[in-house]
């Protein structure tokens, strides 16, 4: 009679752990299902490109322009691969991405730089901000401000230029970014005995915080690329598109993605949709790659 | 040498001066751009949902857009809370510092390097039959199939920081309330979600700044209509989404709309990056 309730209290103390227990169990199997749902889809959008995308990936298709949709129909209803390939987007790209780059680099690096100088003063708080505001624009919202700058104003017309420009402001918060955290790594005392010695202020940017920083930079602007080579939306506004090899930058010029535009608002050449998204994929993914392994050897 | 130091200086405080003014430069094309359409329908602009571009019946409202917007975002990040989530505790606490952990992490920034029209086209022939084969809407385009799309287009922002923060938490609470006899879940939810509460919210803010703005894989999705969406698997368009719909046919007045509705979108994308950025300054 007597252990009657101490052994309702053991039981009772045992069902509680029990269902913490299996309470505990629920919540790790629930986000080893959910973290499976995360990561199922980049598995499914990869295998599509590459199942669907294989064919049409031969030699024609990195030497020769774009079809046009007589050839891309005739070649449809002989039952043949569509001929022709995204030469006029790989070379736009390329142009496009460039000259971005060439605008954004230098003018990324030197704000970082500045932010990394003088970084706990209000102004460089102030720059800060601006370049975290520039970062979260929207890129149809660019896509806009280079059609006024650019297009209406500069090159009067579509151009790659305008193109250009909306890339170039997308790619500047990001090395500024970079910049700013990968000079933040570098130890003073390497700076300090370059001032010790009497070095200039520029052979300190240009021969010690440059070099003794370069992977790290070069990551970020990898990583900058990486983030507008698959841009559309801006350049839909700006670059209008070409069915020719284009390298006038005052004129419009086709790119990769909008290349994939075209090809999927026609019938005739939806075909090439998948090969030219599994080209722009792996472009992505490779400068990712590289980004990875540059910053992991350090 | 004193001279070249002065030009470095020059150089570095002129370089910073020129991004504010290409940020003042947008915001002032932006408004610039923006005057007629505000002349003609001043707030009524913002609060009517009538977009009509028949000449002579001109009237321009982006309620509909506005609302587009916001609902999609909504519905994305709802889908991407419980996900994003689990994978920010599946990578920074269930399996931290494993080599799965850095496979998974790997997948999901993966995910922020696939372009928006690759989004949108997996969307269209893979997400969209998908839809239409479960009934849930005749064409499959809609805000929810653009809800899901830009879910899994925000999981890696979203993903990103809370796992940063969730590995923050100082590990002598966690094994202080483990000596205690907790189980990992009341660690979860006693310890790591007390903690990282102001971190892993500014990051679902963030994400959702990101929703907002998506403009390809959204155009392609949602349908393009002007009105306001009513029902889950309605058509709609987003702000993003008719400025790239609509820009190449507009100019006068249409073109200023747009413009209008570019800077409202920049207005709201900044607000909302702004929170996301206060928060993270008082933590």
């Amino acid at each position: 009679m007597d252990d009657m309730p101490a052994y309702s209290l053991r039981t009772r103390i045992a069902e509680g752990r029990d269902h913490r227990v299996v309470k505990d169990k629920l919540l790790s199997i629930l986000v080893i299902v959910f973290s499976a749902i995360t990561i199922f889809p980049i598995v499914l959008i990869i295998g599509k490109l590459i199942s669907k995308g294989y064919k049409q990936i031969n030699l024609d298709f990195f030497i020769k322009k774009a079809p046009d949709t007589y050839e891309a129909m005739t070649a449809l209803n002989a039952g043949e691969i569509i001929p022709g390939g995204i030469l006029n987007g790989i070379t736009g790209t390329l142009l496009m991405v460039l000259m971005a780059a060439l605008i954004a680099i230098p003018l990324g690096l030197l704000i970082g730089i500045f932010l990394y100088e003088h970084g706990s003063k209000k102004y460089a708080g102030l720059i800060r901000d601006i370049s975290d505001i520039l970062q979260g624009v929207p890129s149809i919202v660019l896509g806009l401000i280079a059609y006024f700058w650019v297009v209406k104003n500069i090159t009067h017309g579509f151009s790659a230029l305008a193109g250009s420009t909306a890339l170039a402001i997308m790619m500047l918060p990001l090395i500024i970014r970079s910049t700013e955290e990968t000079l933040k790594m570098i130890p003073d005392s390497i700076k300090e005995a370059g001032f010790a010695l009497g070095v200039p202020y520029h052979k300190i940017i240009l021969r010690v915080l440059i070099p003794t920083g370069f992977s790290g930079l070069l990551a970020g602007i990898l990583l900058a690329i990486s983030r507008i080579i698959g841009e559309t939306a801006p350049l839909m506004l700006t670059a209008l598109g070409s069915m020719e090899v284009n390298f006038n930058i005052q004129k419009p010029t086709s790119a990769v993605p909008l290349l994939i535009w075209e090809f999927y608002n026609d019938p005739n050449m939806v075909d090439l949709i998948w090969s030219s998204s599994l080209f722009l994929m792996a472009l992505v993914l490779i400068l990712n790659i590289v980004t990875k392994s540059i910053r992991s050897k350090k | 040498m004193f001279k070249s130091e002065k030009i470095t200086k020059i150089i570095l405080y002129a370089s910073s001066a020129l991004i504010v003014l290409v940020s003042a430069g947008i915001v002032l094309s932006l408004m610039n751009g923006s005057i007629p359409a505000f002349k003609e329908f001043g707030l009524k602009f913002i609060i009517s949902n009538d977009w009509n571009p028949t000449e002579g019946k001109e009237n321009y409202g982006a309620l509909p857009f506005i609302a587009g917007t916001v609902i999609t975002s909504f519905i994305a990040i709802i889908i991407c809370l419980p996900l994003a989530f689990s994978t920010s505790l599946f990578i920074g606490e269930y399996y931290r510092g494993t080599r799965l952990a850095g496979i998974v992490g790997t997948m999901v920034d993966m995910l922020a390097g696939i372009p928006s029209i690759v989004y949108g086209l997996w969307g269209f022939y893979v997400l969209r039959p998908l839809i239409v084969d479960l009934g849930l809407s005749a064409q499959g385009y809609g805000i929810f199939t653009a809800g899901i799309i830009l879910a899994i287009m925000i999981i890696p922002y979203a993903t990103s920081i809370s796992t940063e923060i969730i590995m923050m938490v100082s590990s002598e609470l966690k094994e202080g309330a483990y000596s205690l006899g907790a189980t990992r879940k009341d660690v979860i939810f006693s310890v790591i979600i007390p903690n990282a509460r102001s971190g892993i919210f500014t990051s679902y803010i963030l994400a959702f700044g990101r929703a907002l703005g998506e403009t390809m894989a959204v155009t392609m999705l949602i349908g393009n209509t002007n009105l306001i969406p009513r029902g889950f698997f309605d058509t709609g368009n987003t702000m993003a989404s008719v400025i790239a719909n609509q820009f190449g046919e507009a100019d006068g007045l249409k073109l200023s709309a747009l413009i209008t509705i570019g800077l409202l979108l920049f207005v709201i994308t900044g607000i909302i990056n702004g929170i996301g950025k206060l928060i993270i300054k008082r933590m």
